[in-house]
């Protein structure tokens, strides 16, 4: 049997034998980035349809959450940086070839939205809360003022940042796993159902709970068509694609990718969503906890198998 | 002005001198490396061929770990040499997860380093450190854009493979065979 045998004498930290050079944190900000991607995108959206008293949750109270999340993202960026000091070159640079860069900077837009819009409603929601200071009312007034541009910059900006969880990962042509364009497309949607999962949760009101139900529905479809696409699309590729998706296909993240991410982030899911619609007794905390879990675990696997997949010498 | 170095794999006896020479003329943390040896055995039993091979960087042509960089610390110097300015780089390790030869590490001070082509001694004249010390003689350093090169002259006269172009980077290692 023809056979190559490598012997390679370099050992280097994080990137021999396998690639690790990204850990949770890099996973873990794609997920809550894409999450927040989906809250900002259902608030506007439904606010630019005038939508504001049928789905309060989506429009006032689920996007508080967003601010949160972008935080807590942008904190763990930061801890996987290892230069640590020197973070402000990401703003003081803008290269339009990095993902990286483009990322950063969406942050920088979408972030300070995200507050803005969750100030502008935190008297609806928080009937109780004070400003203490005359300055924050007029702004407070200033912001309502201007929400519809808030919510036209946000519907875009939102599914940008959405791609972008994806697109950070598909532009890396050493790593086949990644290199693949459905990975934007596919980060989008999960996103989308995460956030619409997240506002089903909040609602207080039948016809958004139903309504978002229906969109996570849709959504999960989509997903699950991408997914074949996506391996459809690596295994018709060439050999270091099909290897990559061999990981998924009998190798070592087959069962956490098909059970944790297809199955009970969202095949399951789908079918509780399907029987409540459908007038069963279904507690809604199961399917969002189970699409949450899915959307986490996609982040991971996609993070680390990816470093797993590599050109060939 | 193009560098590129040529790798005469017949004559490497994958000694790894250049390897040491590398981490002392460039201070490279004790653990890491720069450049390595990579040996490989292939064919049908008992029908066996042996390679060594002196890498490193490939300063691509077309490097996609330039392209990702979001601070611009990676970046295209003098001759097509790739470098990182220490004092840019974040640390995100993008450039890492971008190179399929997987070429760059981490310093432990945090930036993201790699080979060099020992631009600091090339811009005096020299070689790089690992062509000074090559005891066989192996590695060719110099100018592709002058035909009398030693490295243009090498990979005219000889038969050479580039590794993974098919991963689009034009890498500029030209290892004879
Ligand atoms: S070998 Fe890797 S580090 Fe060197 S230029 Fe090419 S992609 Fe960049
Ligand atoms: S680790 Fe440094 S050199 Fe590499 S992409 Fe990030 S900022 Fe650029």
């Amino acid at each position: 049997m023809e056979e190559e045998i490598i012997i390679s004498g370099r050992m280097n930290y994080k990137v021999d034998p396998g690639l690790h050079i990204w850990g949770w944190e890099i996973a873990f900000y794609l997920f809550v980035g894409g999450l927040a991607a989906g809250l900002l995108f259902f608030a506007s959206y439904y606010y630019l349809q005038g939508k504001e008293k049928e789905f309060p949750a989506a429009i006032k109270w689920a996007p508080m959450l967003a601010p949160v999340m972008l935080a807590l993202g942008l904190g763990a960026l930061f801890l996987d940086l290892h230069h640590k000091l020197y973070f402000w070159r990401l703003y003081t640079n803008i290269r339009l070839t990095s993902p990286m860069s483009w990322g950063a900077w969406t942050l920088m837009v979408v972030t300070p939205l995200s507050i803005l819009w969750s100030a502008s409603w935190v008297r609806e929601v928080f009937p109780n809360w004070d400003w203490k200071f005359k300055f924050l009312y007029d702004l407070e007034a200033f912001f309502i003022k201007y929400r519809k541009v808030m919510a036209w910059i946000m519907v875009f900006y939102s599914v940008i940042l959405g791609i972008y969880t994806g697109i950070l990962l598909s532009a890396f042509n050493a790593r086949p796993l990644w290199n693949t364009s459905i990975l934007g497309p596919l980060f989008l949607a999960s996103g989308l159902s995460a956030g619409a999962a997240v506002i089903i949760s909040f609602t207080k009101n039948e016809l958004e709970r139903k309504l978002f139900s229906k969109i996570d529905l849709v959504i999960i479809g989509i997903e699950l068509f991408l997914v074949i696409h996506l391996f459809m699309g690596l295994m018709a590729s060439t050999a270091v694609q099909i290897e990559a998706a061999e990981l998924f296909l009998g190798g070592k993240y087959t069962l956490p990718f098909w059970i944790f991410v297809v199955f009970l982030g969202m095949i399951v899911p789908a079918i509780l969503e399907f029987l409540e619609l459908r007038g069963q007794k279904i507690p809604v905390i199961i399917p969002v906890a189970l699409i949450l879990m899915g959307n986490i675990m996609l982040r991971f696997i996609i993070v680390y198998a990816g470093q797993a997949s590599r050109y060939l010498y | 002005m193009r560098y590129a170095m040529a790798i005469d794999t017949k004559k490497c006896v994958g000694c790894s001198d250049c390897v040491v020479a590398c981490q002392l003329e460039n201070n490279v943390p004790i653990g890491y490396c720069r450049d390595w040896i990579v040996e490989t055995t292939s064919g049908t039993y008992p029908n066996l061929e042996l390679e060594n091979r002196s890498e490193r960087c490939h300063h691509c042509a077309n490097a996609p770990c330039v392209r990702c960089c979001p601070t611009g610390a990676s970046h295209i110097a003098e001759g097509g040499v790739v470098l990182v300015t220490p004092d840019e780089c974040i640390g995100c390790g993008a450039c890492i997860a971008s190179c399929p030869y997987d070429a760059r590490y981490p310093h432990p001070d945090g930036y993201v380093d790699k080979c060099t082509f020992c631009i600091h001694k090339v811009r005096k004249g020299e070689d790089p450190a690992c062509v000074q010390v090559c005891p066989t003689n192996c590695l060719y350093f110099g100018d592709l854009d002058d035909p009398n090169s030693e490295v243009s002259r090498k990979i005219k006269e000889r038969k050479y493979k580039r590794l993974k172009t098919e991963a689009g980077t034009d890498p500029q290692l030209y290892f004879l065979i």
